[in-house]
């Protein structure tokens, strides 16, 4: 009956490969990096094990449901030699019951609903490393609390350590999302919204903006990369340093020259170069491995398009087109020096 | 042409509702089926980012405010007067009006696909482009300067208009004109169904219309309602959309369910198991629609409390829907079911909307809904719920109503064909969409990059979309061939037990020819306590006075549009001229002599 049996979900390796065989029959291989079905963290399990739950029991109703209105269907087929039917008006007690037995599943899924609730709510113990997540048109800004640390669209993590993301936004509505390391939350202007987890190993996983928030909505993508303990203390003292500056005489020592005298500054930051604060800090911009949000490898070709013509790569970019605009050999001179700044 | 623009028959209204909401139909399927190509694979390059911003905008805009609320209005204007035994609706020349400001109001919006060059655009760029739920502060003017979200703001405050006259309208048609006889708890489902919408509409749509004022300040007049930096938060749109959009889900799904009511009865030759708990049912979710919106913000940080009290109302909703499920399906048990068309369309209704019903209990749970929400998954769950459920109905009852309203059968042939190839269609357009969010896609992104290994399962979503397209072909085929060639219909071709299967099809001009005396909730059936009615005559005993057209509901109408080309395009005299064409309609329209 069933009101009386809770269908406990069977153990995750079976229940992945369902999915992993339903996704297979579609033509659909692995990997996935930005699945809500593959956590990595405590919170998306979470999440994972309460969705799980609720996918058994409306497989069950599903499946009660059609089978008995397949059965309805085919025995109550019209035939020439069927009486007329007996025009019954209703039935108190199914009535009752058919109220009941939804009510009750309900109870079920809304018990574990609220429990996950208030245990995901964005509490985290006090030595947890904070990091201030700052959506933009159309970037990601992290401010390392404790660290007085600046980066963009790249955030890095340490495994087994709690974590508290303190998520708000520059301009309009945007929404955090990292999935295999749990749910989303709206960067909201004025507000600040709080996530908290601790990954369960290292990786590097991908995420993007869910909220609509403009033109290049699609293109605002960001990498978690999640290291051991010493490996992101490596990453954070590096970060922490000055930046590069550049040999003398060299091309990024030219390329320096410019940045300066440039337009750059007015929205860049590179630490003891320039104050701009409208786009992404510039400090240490050769150490991360994507451009634009996450859309093109940090490479010499692919930086070089991007100064010359941003909104030719990505929609709606604010950072436009230099005027006058830059020679090839000023934008070669920009490359260096950007590159350099390890 | 004259008679038909001066029309105040609600039965020609109703064809023109129809015809223009088919139209409108077509048009969001249209760039349903672009978006569908720019996704077919990743980096996908038929449109640009802008202008998939503007189609999944209009695609949503179009289906809710164009589509689907009107084809619903169609039957309201035919079916409702017919189903109480009433002459026409209570304001006929109101409802009119109400008409031709939905159509010119969806003429407006439309527009702006075209005529970017007035405003230094190209075609194609200054159509609406924030989404149709149009999110501040993104629909301020510092984030969306140009003339895009104005076309989106002044259309939907002229539709809003549309709704309300219609809404009141229908209200005092129901209560009011219904047939001797005819007590509230002996209408038909549908018209129940129509009654409760409509008290959602005159409810729900002054909160929008809020909304949409506080905006239309916001851009226009340097007002800061939804601007935080002025000490005041986007989220009051929000709440103030919500409260409007969960309404508005069930102004949307009541008239379908309605239609279901009647379609299963029909074709299973056994009365509606349980009217009074589907009745009240109905009732109680429009009641508990007003208690969930914030389910649609559960990442918006609200906070534990307020997400459990949210999540726990949304899930009571599932009650009351799955009651009228069990009863559909104990309609049909013990039956003799004739699989028409209709019947198709209403028990695909039942199979897909329980699809749609269950994965919304998947996100009225709010930790897992933030997995979910703005995801393709979501997208999956509106598409049951909305083309599985709304569309589906609808189809039912075109295929059951399309005699009567026209006096010739529709194809069955045809509309098999067209019903299997819409089911197949549909589930491989919206079923893979689970997945595709469940594996990390978001919603509104023109382009994807294809490590997100979503390629293949947005291919055969795309193919389904095109599987769909073809099968509203088939049927917009179906519905040319019958006006020549469909056999013609008699007054009742299924053997219906409600009132207007009793008169001609179509039915004349008065509708009937003596207001027939009601004993009983199915006044055509022969049941244990009741016998069958008797049918009106066939011609009126005494000539029936019947009102002519009038001219003075397009002229008002027509005021409105004119008055949104003022703000469109910041000009002052226009909107003086606006609304001297409408104060000069309605007061032709009050002082018009009451026989024309």
């Amino acid at each position: 009956m069933l009101l009386l049996s809770h269908p406990v979900p069977p153990p995750r390796p079976f229940r992945l490969r369902l999915l992993t065989t339903l996704l297979a029959i579609s033509g659909c291989a692995g990997p996935y990096p930005q699945s809500t079905l593959h956590p990595h963290s405590d919170f998306a399990r979470a999440t994972d094990v309460l969705f799980a739950d609720i996918v058994w029991w409306a497989a069950v109703v599903f499946v009660l449901v059609d089978v008995m209105l397949l059965v309805t269907l085919v025995r109550f087929r019209h035939r020439p030699d069927r009486p007329a039917p007996k025009p019954t008006h209703g039935h108190t007690i199914m009535e009752i019951a058919w109220t009941l037995a939804p009510a009750v599943i309900l109870v079920f899924v809304a018990v574990p609903t609220v429990r996950t609730i208030f245990a995901t709510a964005g509490g985290a113990p006090a030595d947890a490393l904070k990091v201030q997540v700052i959506g933009h048109q159309w970037w990601w800004e992290f401010k390392y609390t404790d660290l007085a640390l600046t980066t963009a669209n790249e955030l890095h993590i340490p495994a087994g350590k709690p974590v508290r993301l303190a998520i708000t936004s520059a301009d309009v509505i945007h929404s955090f999302w990292i999935p295999p390391l749990g749910g989303k939350r709206d960067a909201i202007p004025g507000k600040t919204n709080y996530i908290a987890f601790r990954a369960d190993s290292t990786g590097d996983y991908s995420g993007q903006c869910a909220e609509f928030c403009g033109t290049s909505h699609a293109n605002m993508r960001l990498r978690v990369i999640v290291e051991s303990d010493s490996e992101f203390g490596a990453w954070a003292q590096n970060q922490l340093a000055s930046p590069v500056v550049p040999p003398k005489a060299s091309l990024a020592e030219q390329g320096k020259a410019i940045f300066s005298r440039s337009a750059c500054i007015g929205c860049h930051t590179i630490q003891g170069v320039s104050p701009g604060t409208i786009g992404p800090n510039l400090t240490h911009v050769g150490s991360r491995a994507t451009l634009a949000s996450g859309l093109f490898p940090n490479d010499s070709a692919h930086l070089a398009s991007w100064i010359a013509d941003a909104p030719a790569m990505k929609a709606g970019a604010i950072m436009t087109r230099m005027k006058p605009p830059l020679t090839d050999a000023d934008i070669a001179a920009l490359v260096a020096y950007l590159q350099s700044l390890k | 042409m004259k008679s038909w623009l001066t029309t105040t028959d609600h039965k020609r209204i109703g064809l023109l509702y129809f015809w223009t909401a088919f139209a409108f139909f077509l048009i969001g399927g249209v760039e349903a089926l672009i978006i569908r190509a720019q996704l077919a694979q990743p980096n996908g390059h038929v449109v640009s980012a802008e202008t998939y911003n503007q189609l999944f905008t209009m695609h949503g805009t179009t289906m809710i405010f164009l589509a689907l609320m009107p084809l619903s209005a169609s039957f309201f204007n035919y079916i409702v007067p017919l189903q109480i035994g009433a002459r026409d609706v209570a304001f006929p020349r109101l409802n009119a009006f109400s008409y031709w400001v939905f159509l010119l109001g969806g003429l407006f919006l439309n527009a702006s696909w075209l005529v970017g060059p007035l405003f230094h655009a190209g075609m194609l760029n200054v159509a609406p482009d924030g989404g149709w739920f149009g999110y501040a502060n993104l629909t301020e003017r510092p984030f969306s300067p140009g003339p895009n979200i104005d076309f989106w703001v002044l259309g939907l405050q002229i539709l809003g208009i549309s709704s309300l006259a219609a809404g009141f309208n229908f209200i005092v048609t129901i209560l009011n004109l219904r047939a001797p006889g005819m007590k509230l708890m002996r209408l038909p489902t549908f018209t129940w169904m129509t009654l409760v919408t409509q008290f959602l509409v005159i409810t729900a749509f002054p909160v929008i219309t809020v909304g949409l004022v506080f905006l239309m300040f916001d851009r226009f007049f340097g007002t800061h309602f939804y601007i935080h930096e002025a000490g005041a938060t986007p989220l009051l749109w929000q709440h103030l959309f919500w409260l409007f959009g969960h309404p508005e889900v069930y102004i949307l799904i009541l008239p379908a369910m309605g239609i279901v009511s009647e379609v299963l009865p029909t074709f299973a030759r056994k009365p509606l198991f349980g009217y009074t708990v589907v009745v009240y049912s109905g009732i109680l979710i429009g009641f508990m629609g007003w208690g969930v919106w914030s389910h649609h913000m559960f990442a918006v940080g609200l906070g534990p409390i307020a997400d459990s009290v949210f999540a726990a109302t949304t899930m009571l909703i599932a009650v009351p829907t799955g009651v009228k499920i069990f009863n559909w399906v104990a309609t049909l048990w013990g039956g003799d079911i004739r699989g028409t068309t209709a019947l198709h369309f209403a028990v695909g209704f039942i199979a897909m909307f329980i699809i749609g019903g269950l994965s919304g209990v998947s996100h009225a749970s709010p930790p897992a809904d933030l997995q979910q929400t703005d995801t393709y998954y979501v997208v999956a769950h509106i598409h049951y719920v909305l083309f599985g459920g709304t569309i589906f109905g609808l189809f039912a009852g075109i295929y059951y109503w399309w005699p009567k309203m026209t006096g010739r059968m529709l194809s069955e042939t045809l509309g098999k064909w067209h019903f299997w190839l819409q089911f197949v269609g549909m589930n491989l357009a919206f079923f893979p969409m689970h997945f595709i969010g469940l594996l990390g896609m978001p919603r509104r992104i023109y382009t994807y990059p294809p490590e997100l290994g979503v390629a293949q399962l947005n291919l055969v979503s795309t193919v389904g979309a095109f599987l769909i397209g073809v099968s509203v072909l088939l049927f917009l085929y179906n519905l040319v061939r019958t006006r020549s060639r469909g056999q013609r219909a008699a007054n009742d071709p299924w053997g219906g037990a409600t009132l207007e299967w009793s008169i001609p099809s179509p039915p004349p001009v008065y509708n009937f020819s003596v207001i027939p005396t009601i004993t009983s909730r199915l006044p055509r059936w022969h049941t244990e306590r009741h016998k069958a009615m008797q049918d009106p005559p066939a011609t009126p005993p005494a000539p029936i006075h019947v009102p002519g057209g009038s001219w003075w509901p397009l002229v008002a109408a027509l005021g409105l549009p004119v008055m949104a080309l003022a703000l469109l395009t910041h000009t002052l005299w226009i909107v003086f001229a606006g609304v001297a064409l409408l104060l000069f309609g309605i007061y032709r329209w009050a002082f018009e002599p009451f026989e024309v």
